[in-house]
């Protein structure tokens, strides 16, 4: 129950961060993404403003032998760079930049009743069904 | 290269960064998580029983963060018009099916993964970047879209 309600804060401050930031506004990440364009340089900032906070605290919050919550911290213990990671972010990127919208932004952007955000999470659900289908797929081969 | 200044919001960028930090790193200390979004979205569908119930807070945490952000500054967002479907439907298919083969976002991967210097989280940003700036370039110039 705790972990539930502590989640649904953690939700909360994130979506007004992307909020504030303007994140949640497609138009602000295309224009980041139009380098060769006119360039609006103000999405690095939020990466720095979250990397400043992160980069600290994540070293001292993983020094702890488990979180305050939880019997132990899930956290990839994966090294490899792989194909499937790099293809699978180049494939992102690209959505990226057609859509305007990532993950994050496109929840958040259900919630000013924009109905292209409900589009791309649809189709953000249908993408992760046909991974989930085609790697199914490819391991029974 | 030109710069857009007209638009330059860095002050709030940075701030609006720094409460997606907070979030990241409480949900870290607490319950122990990565604030991967692509992955709570995933998991709400996929995980075990057990598993469902904070993905499910969290992403309902995020609608509400954005709904009370909308109700104490309206007017703060112009929502894009008629922006093509033929773009928005592929790209977010897209965006969906390469988060789940290269195992994150920008959440994930550029605030919680680059935080630790995990070494695929920064591939992975240093690529989505790329390639989501090659997206825009051939969509503005070779299409003359947008």
């Amino acid at each position: 129950m705790a972990r539930n309600f502590i989640a649904l804060v953690c939700g909360i401050i994130f979506g007004l961060g992307l909020s504030l930031s303007q994140m949640i506004n497609p138009n602000k990440v295309i224009g980041f993404l139009d380098v060769a364009g006119k360039w609006d340089p103000s999405l690095a900032f939020v990466m720095m403003g979250a990397l400043l906070v992160t980069m600290i605290s994540f070293r001292l919050v993983l020094k702890r032998s488990r979180p305050i919550l939880e019997t132990g911290f899930h956290v990839s213990q994966k090294t490899k760079v792989d194909r499937p990671l790099l293809i699978g972010a180049a494939i992102f990127g690209i959505g990226w930049g057609m859509s305007g919208y990532c993950p994050g932004p496109a929840v958040a952007g259900m919630g000013l009743k924009i109905s292209e955000a409900f589009i791309v999470v649809a189709s953000i659900y249908v993408g992760f069904f046909a991974h989930k289908w085609t790697s199914s797929f490819s391991k029974n081969i | 290269m030109e710069l857009n200044l007209e638009n330059f919001t860095p002050f709030s960028a940075l701030i609006g960064g720094m409460l997606i930090g907070l979030s990241a790193t409480l949900l870290l200390l607490l319950n122990g998580r990565i604030a991967g979004v692509s992955g709570i979205m995933n998991g709400i569908f996929l995980s075990p029983k057990q598993e469902k119930f904070w993905r499910i807070a969290f992403i309902a945490g995020l609608f509400l963060g954005a709904v009370s952000f909308q109700l104490m500054n309206p007017g703060f967002f112009s929502p894009r018009q008629e922006y093509p479907l033929w773009l928005l439907i592929p790209g977010g298919f897209l965006v969906g099916f390469g988060t789940r083969m290269g195992s994150g976002c920008t959440s994930g991967h550029g605030i919680c993964g680059i935080a630790i210097l995990s070494r695929r989280s920064i591939f992975a940003t240093l690529t989505f970047m790329a390639s989501g700036m090659l997206s825009v370039f051939l969509i503005r110039f070779g299409l003359g879209v947008v």
